[in-house]
């Protein structure tokens, strides 16, 4: 690893829901470029932290900065914007849209042109929609969705469901791009062709990856370094070799497959 | 999806030179006296019935936000504008444009905190607002009460005409924008949409609020197309006539709200003598549509697409099973 | 005095919105829908109590079981003809199949008899009252208090202490797992359903009684009021639905009594917008979040 710059920083964050602590006093960086992976037992709060980070739930305790910007409290749309663009453990795509506009939903706040143009047709309507959709054919080329283009999202085969969730938020220009449990339900081959993209997506578009797995092959493949979370809190951290030895991590396994 | 037709400079324009030179073949029609009285009428029904089926398949169509208090914002746009001509003896068209603002201002001050809730609980917040409305100008004396207020007959065909084919024109080409494209994803999922970095309070306000302006002005028509204005038109029966276009056109589907409301409009001028048998059949239609066919007459789809068969069929090996709402 | 008199007035028609509430939690708490039709169900409780008493020449509480045990069936019905079929449909083909059978029974019921207003006849109960501390309080309103409470005491006891009750309970805390567990689901819905009609149905005679004046629309603004009710209290919560009620109705009194009585009927839907923004899980209730 070439030293690098920071990207993110969560630092003892957490959240409870009443009494209850679901996420407790994590601390946790990411480097720029970085492609890390977070895994832990059933309901250890590996979601519950992606919406911590994405906005959807304020933390209690901690703070989360990216790029040096504090990030607590944010809507979820301003992180988006910020630079953190997230994938969903149940699928959820914008079923009645094409596979072409669920892209451009994820351009929609880079456009120039105003409400008004759009509303009177005015020639800067025209050039920013075409625009956006030259940008967005380009894009699903490099996911091998364009032949599916015009074909609504609902009807796409579940592995390319996946491939256009990580394309459209990969469209939001994301500095990170958290992908949760982006290979469930898919089967060797799909899991193995998923691995290759996200090789590609991390070079091509120059990001840091975060990314919660259950699928231990993947993770321990493709992931320079490994969080493990139990019971809401960090019990690990350290590259595929110092996790996969790791007392503490085989212990909350233990009665789990860990490869 | 979307309607195609606008989707190039010129495509608009040709759309709008038709609409106009049908405009104006009704308008000689009418003056002409081969459209007589109650065909008149009747069309002048189908016209504010259109603008109100429009602008409300935009709040519920588009962007899935359940408002069944539509009638609030047609009785806002019907007093707003019987106050300017009536009260401060103001033209017409200060009116229209009174009572479009009017409703848009109430549909900004009651969006920005209900459209926060969701589903049942937006409709019963929409329904109460609505009904809030209307009791309010049962109380006020200026605008007449209970009795209502006596308003002159001001809409004319090329008024009208023109207001439909403003809000057709603005809500689908609204609709056919990166704007309206946020929309849907709203009312597709509203957690992606966000996170996907669309301010969706932001669009769920503005659909509303561009939604109440239209059904201001469709108040304005309304009110100076009879004599009389009483706050008991603007019950939740009335909103309830609204729902019934678009829900029966096709939730999604711009052109399916505005054949449900011609459709739906001409058959409650025949069944005028009848009230009760109206609504009987209304709501088993209502009740037999939703259990067989609950995406609508269209589903999502807009009548263009059937025409253009070849290109539908390679998309219609839908499974219409809709379980979406988030 | 004045205000206490207000208030007791105020309990009364709170408690009549208690028991159409009781049935929007109830179902709302089973199946997720505002059954919209359940204002509707308590019209037709207070006609069909009017009949029993004209035409039969029944006492009140007879008619007042008639009315329930029809109400009961009626109820069930709607469930097994309209919103079954559509259990696994979206929200909103729910909600509009719901406003649908709302307009059904009314316009049906208009349809079949007219819609000619009817008056309960005034000597059902022994028009007395009784001076409590300078309070005057009428046999009818203690009556409607009694029957009111009786039946939400009733109810709460085939809630918490019966098999049925707590099929109720299972269901509504997760339908697939009750299922799993060997609960009958679609009865158990219908027992719901049959239950909350039941109440409207006796909120139906009760109201005659009181109010005098009965006619097919009758039920829509009641209805809504109760829906304010149940959400005012946390919908889905029965004794929030209860405290809801009666709080709904001390609130119209006292807007009545300070001389606003033809704002009363706005009030009730500024305390549901303002419940809503501020507290949308009511008073009883615990906010629940989307789970993403």
């Amino acid at each position: 690893m070439t030293a690098k710059t920071q990207l993110l920083k969560v630092s003892d964050t957490g959240i409870r829901f009443g009494g209850l602590k679901a996420v407790a006093g994590v601390n946790l960086e990411l480097k720029k470029g970085e492609l890390v992976g977070l895994i832990g037992p059933n309901g250890a709060g590996k979601t519950t932290f992606f919406n911590l980070l994405t906005g959807v739930y304020v933390p209690t305790e901690g703070t989360i900065e990216l790029d040096g910007e504090k990030l607590n409290g944010l809507q979820p749309y301003k992180i988006t914007k910020k630079g953190i663009s997230r994938t969903f453990q149940n699928i959820r795509l914008f079923d009645e849209l094409s596979v072409l506009d669920n892209v451009k939903v994820a351009y929609h706040s880079l456009v120039n042109h105003s409400m008004l143009s759009s509303i009177f047709r005015l020639p800067s309507h025209f050039s920013g929609e075409r625009e956006m959709e030259e940008k967005a054919i380009e894009f699903l080329k490099i996911f091998n969705l364009d032949q599916y283009m015009h074909e609504k999202a609902k009807n796409l085969p579940y592995g390319q469901k996946r491939r256009l969730e990580i394309a459209r938020a990969l469209a939001a220009k994301p500095k990170l791009l958290l992908l949760d449990e982006p290979a469930a339900g898919m089967n060797p081959q799909e899991t193995e062709e998923l691995m290759n993209l996200i090789a590609l997506i991390r070079n091509k578009f120059e990001l840091s990856i975060l990314l919660i797995e259950h699928d231990m092959l993947l993770v321990m493949g493709v992931c320079e370094r490994i969080y493990v979370l139990d019971h809401g809190q960090l019990i690990a951290e350290g590259n595929p070799e110092q996790i996969r030895n790791n007392p503490k991590v085989i212990e909350a396994y233990l009665g789990e497959e860990v490869s | 999806m979307a309607v195609n037709i606008f989707k190039n400079a010129r495509g608009f324009w040709t759309s709008i030179v038709l609409a106009v030179i049908f405009g104006v073949i009704m308008q000689f029609l009418i003056t002409g006296g081969t459209l007589n009285a109650f065909y008149v009428n009747t069309l002048f029904f189908i016209g504010i019935n259109i603008i109100l089926a429009v602008s409300l398949h935009l709040i519920i169509g588009i962007t899935g936000q359940f408002s069944i208090g539509h009638a609030g914002f047609l009785a806002v746009g019907a007093y707003a504008s019987a106050i300017i001509t009536m009260k401060l003896q103001l033209p017409f068209w200060l009116g229209i444009m009174t009572g479009g603002v009017a409703a848009a201002i109430a549909g900004l001050i009651i969006g920005i905190p209900t459209l926060r809730l969701k589903g049942d609980y937006l409709a019963i917040a929409t329904l109460g607002f609505g009904e809030i409305v209307r009791i309010v100008f049962l109380n006020m004396d200026y605008v007449g009460g209970a009795s209502g207020m006596t308003v002159s007959h001001l809409t004319t065909w090329p008024w009208l005409f023109g207001c439909v084919l403003l809000t057709i024109l603005v809500i689908v080409n609204f609709t056919n924008s990166t704007y309206g494209r946020a929309c849907i994803s709203i009312r597709e999922n509203e957690i992606a949409a966000d996170a996907m970095g669309i301010n969706t309070t932001y669009y769920k306000v503005t659909a509303f609020v561009i939604g109440s302006f239209f059904a201001g002005i469709a108040g304005a028509l309304y009110a100076h197309n009879f004599y009389i204005i009483q706050p008991t038109n603007f019950g939740f029966l009335k909103s309830f006539d609204i729902l019934i276009f678009v829900v029966l056109g096709g939730l999604g589907s711009m052109s399916g709200a505005m054949i449900a409301a011609i459709f739906l409009t001409i058959i409650s001028t025949f069944l005028q003598s009848y009230p009760e048998v109206r609504m009987v059949i209304y709501s088993l239609v209502l009740i037999i549509m939703m259990i067989y066919r609950p995406q609508g007459l269209l589903g999502t789809r807009e009548i263009t697409s059937f025409l253009k068969a070849g290109k539908s069929a390679k998309g219609g090996v839908n499974s219409d099973s809709k379980n979406t709402v988030a | 005095m004045e205000i206490i008199q207000q208030l007791v007035n105020g309990v009364s028609l709170g408690s009549i919105y208690a028991l159409i509430a009781l049935g929007y939690t109830m179902v709302y708490g089973i199946v997720k829908l505002i059954n919209f039709a359940h204002g509707d169900v308590f019209m037709v409780g207070a006609f069909i109590g009017f009949y029993s008493i004209t035409v039969f020449d029944l006492g009140f509480f007879p008619a007042l079981l008639i009315s329930m045990t029809a109400c009961a069936v009626l109820g069930v019905l709607i469930e097994r003809i309209a919103y079954k079929p559509l259990r696994n449909a979206t929200r909103i083909a729910a909600l509009i199949t719901a406003i649908g059978v709302s307009l059904f029974i009314e316009y049906g019921t208009i349809f079949v008899r007219g819609a000619q207003p009817e008056a309960y006849p005034g000597n059902i109960i022994p028009a007395k009252s009784i001076e409590i501390l300078g309070v005057k309080i009428s046999t009818q309103s203690l009556l409607i208090l009694g029957t009111s409470l009786f039946l939400m005491v009733l109810l709460q006891f085939i809630v918490h202490k019966t098999k049925i009750g707590k099929a109720m309970r299972a269901v509504s805390h997760d339908m697939d797992a009750a299922r799993l567990m060997g609960i009958n689901v679609n009865n158990t819905i219908s027992a719901t359903f049959a239950i909350g009609s039941a109440l409207a149905g006796a909120a139906g005679v009760i109201f005659g009684v009181y109010y005098t004046k009965i006619e097919p629309l009758m039920g829509i603004i009641p209805g809504l009021k109760a829906f304010v009710a149940a959400v005012l209290g946390g919908i889905g919560i029965i004794p929030g639905a209860m405290a809801g009620g009666l709080l709904l109705g001390v609130i119209e009194s006292l807007v009545s009594a300070a001389g606003f009585s033809l704002w009363r009927d706005g009030v009730a839907f500024v305390v549901l917008i303002l419940i809503l923004i501020f507290r949308p899980a009511g008073l009883f209730g615990k906010n629940i979040r989307e789970k993403v």
